[in-house]
């Protein structure tokens, strides 16, 4: 505590600190200029590369900007164009499609099923079944996309894939038989963590004695889940549900499998916009693109917000 | 045990075995073959050898693209923990007129601007800022998104810790910035931490930032080096890809493991357990 690195004016022997009501005290007396002083570089980052790109490309997608060409160095404002050829172009509505099964398929029906049948199964299963099946899910989860991409591109495999040989099926090219079926059970397996674990926190708010009141008075299994659980735990539930949807939403896993292939069957919103704004170079296009992108997330996140602010008000 | 129980259970643990084969079927491959001679694409008992790892070596861009995410992970983790760390001191202390809408609008902001949605903006302003193939977008663009969560993180930590420490600092005479240094940054150290390495995982497993912002291969990190490793043409060389999947992967799962450990897993950004 040798140096001295406040400027003198704070350290005036004379002057008591300020007491605040408790709660909304400056207790080391940073006050307001150094304190926004602190705030200000995050804000300034937050601004430049979150909230610029976001309203940019409110004004991008009204533009017919190219990344090469005449309309690279003069882009002209084309008004709603963007918008009536997305809405005339079957690839965009194939691809809003396929997003809406692709989340739909995966996350609000395969992670979140999964997720629930996990941890209901986990809590009669002994302590190192329960650890085993824990990792494994957590593992599906933390490995690199790049890494998990490609392992089930080996396990699907036409010729060598262990799939295959498991189901004595040689010959089956799961990636081209059934496309989207394959991307929906790989990110089933790769994001059921996040399910699992919130349901299993809301699992713990459950009141034991009432579930055992409900075995007590001879409710099944599924009379227990639908009468005692589910009430309990239909809050955890929503906010699961918006968030597994925007993430699979934004997920752009599916191109590292298959490339938005074959001829189309995977090419979800994010690898539709990928091929139209960064290969092709319609960057106007696909600024539109991004901004419908970008509402649809602003209304899931607006009603998990929401719910946070409930719960915690 | 009633007949009818024994059924059931054996049910229960038909059902558990299908799942734990689901969950485990594709990571084998990648615990087998990078230790296998002559690695195939169907899992299998490896024929024990270490020569994959040798040939990392040889490769050009492999082992230099581990360097590279590091280093971008490294950027990411100084920038936003440094800036996420005094932000979140002073709104957690200081009564900023309009703090909690503004925590809000940033947690909201960040989860819908992502790097997928805002791909074709992002794209433009780094291509603007004549940053298109530098490592410095790439921190930047990162940064900026992983931001608003980490504040939110740390926030949540600092909210936490009691006052009293600073203020009994304060009566023996330390300046703010002292006893920022020498009394809440050891005090709030876990929080601190736990962002660090959520940060390190974030970037580490990022692909499309990278993928979109850089253009060589030898600035390239693990994530697009792998990719570009089992999409270009021709017979694609297992021994390689299962080795060097295995050397990208050990990190990550080493930070869980150690999270997991220390921590425990919690929630954050507003969740509570």
């Amino acid at each position: 505590m040798a140096q001295a690195t406040s400027p003198p004016t704070d350290r005036d022997p004379g002057r008591e600190p300020p007491r605040a009501a408790p709660g909304s005290e400056d207790a080391a007396g940073l006050g307001r200029v150094r304190a926004s002083a602190f705030v200000v570089p995050s804000l300034l980052l937050v601004g430049v590369f979150l909230v610029f790109p976001a309203i940019w490309t409110i004004y991008l997608g009204l533009t017919n900007f190219r990344l090469t060409g005449t309309a690279a160095a003069h882009p002209k404002v084309v008004g709603l164009d963007n918008y009536a050829s997305a809405v005339g172009d079957p690839d965009f509505r194939n691809a809003l499609w396929l997003t809406l099964l692709y989340v739909l398929g995966s996350a609000v029906i395969g992670q979140s099923v999964l997720g629930f049948v996990v941890v209901w199964l986990m809590r009669e299963a002994p302590r190192a079944v329960r650890t085993t099946v824990e990792t494994l899910v957590m593992l599906a989860w933390i490995l690199p996309s790049s890494v998990v991409s490609f392992l089930w591109i080996a396990l699907l495999d036409r010729d060598a894939g262990t799939l295959n040989a498991l189901l004595h099926t040689p010959g089956t090219a799961w990636l081209i038989s059934h496309p989207l079926l394959s991307v929906i059970v790989f990110n089933t397996w790769r994001g059921t963590a996040f399910s699992m674990l919130l349901y299993s926190a809301a699992l713990d708010g459950v009141p034991p004695s009432q579930l055992e009141s409900a075995r007590l008075a001879g409710a099944s299994g599924w009379q227990q889940l639908r009468d005692v659980v589910f009430p309990h735990i239909r809050g955890h539930l929503l906010t699961n549900l918006l968030l597994i949807s925007l993430w699979t939403f934004n997920d752009f896993t599916p191109y590292l499998i298959t490339a938005g292939g074959p001829d189309g069957a995977t090419e979800t919103l994010p690898v539709f916009v990928y091929r139209t704004a960064i290969s092709d170079g319609r960057l106007g296009f696909g600024s539109a693109i991004s901004l419908l992108m970008l509402l649809i997330n602003l209304v899931l996140a607006v009603g998990y917000l929401r719910l946070l602010w409930e719960r915690r008000s | 045990m009633t007949p009818a129980q024994w059924v059931r259970r054996l049910g229960f643990y038909v059902v558990i075995v299908l799942i734990a084969a689901f969950l485990a079927i594709p990571v084998l491959w990648l615990v087998f073959a990078p230790f296998d001679r002559a690695p195939t694409l169907t899992t299998s008992l490896p024929a024990w050898t270490l020569h994959n790892f040798a040939t990392l070596a040889d490769n050009p861009y492999a082992l230099r693209s581990l360097g590279n995410s590091v280093l971008l992970a490294a950027g990411t983790m100084v920038l936003v923990t440094v800036l996420g760390a005094l932000a979140a001191y002073a709104l957690s202390r200081v009564r900023i007129p309009g703090r909690d809408g503004l925590l809000y609008a940033l947690l909201l902001l960040s989860s819908i601007v992502t790097g997928t949605a805002a791909m074709v903006p992002i794209f433009l302003l780094v291509f603007q800022l004549n940053l298109i193939d530098s490592q410095l977008g790439v921190v930047l663009v990162l940064s900026g998104g992983l931001l608003p969560a980490a504040i939110f993180i740390m926030k949540d930590f600092m909210d936490t810790t009691p006052r009293s420490y600073e203020e009994s600092a304060r009566v023996f005479g330390a300046g703010p910035l002292q006893i920022l240094r020498d009394v809440v940054v050891p005090v709030v150290r876990p929080g601190i931490a736990t962002c660090a390495v959520w940060t390190v995982v974030q970037v580490w497993g990022n692909f499309l930032t990278p993928f979109i912002l850089l253009r060589s291969p030898e600035k390239s990190p693990a994530a697009v080096v792998l990719y570009t490793f089992y999409t270009e043409g021709g017979q694609p060389n297992l021994g390689l890809i299962s080795a060097f999947s295995l050397l990208y992967s050990v990190p990550v799962v080493a930070m869980y493991l150690f999270v997991n450990r220390r921590y425990g897993f919690r929630f954050h950004g507003g969740i509570k357990r």
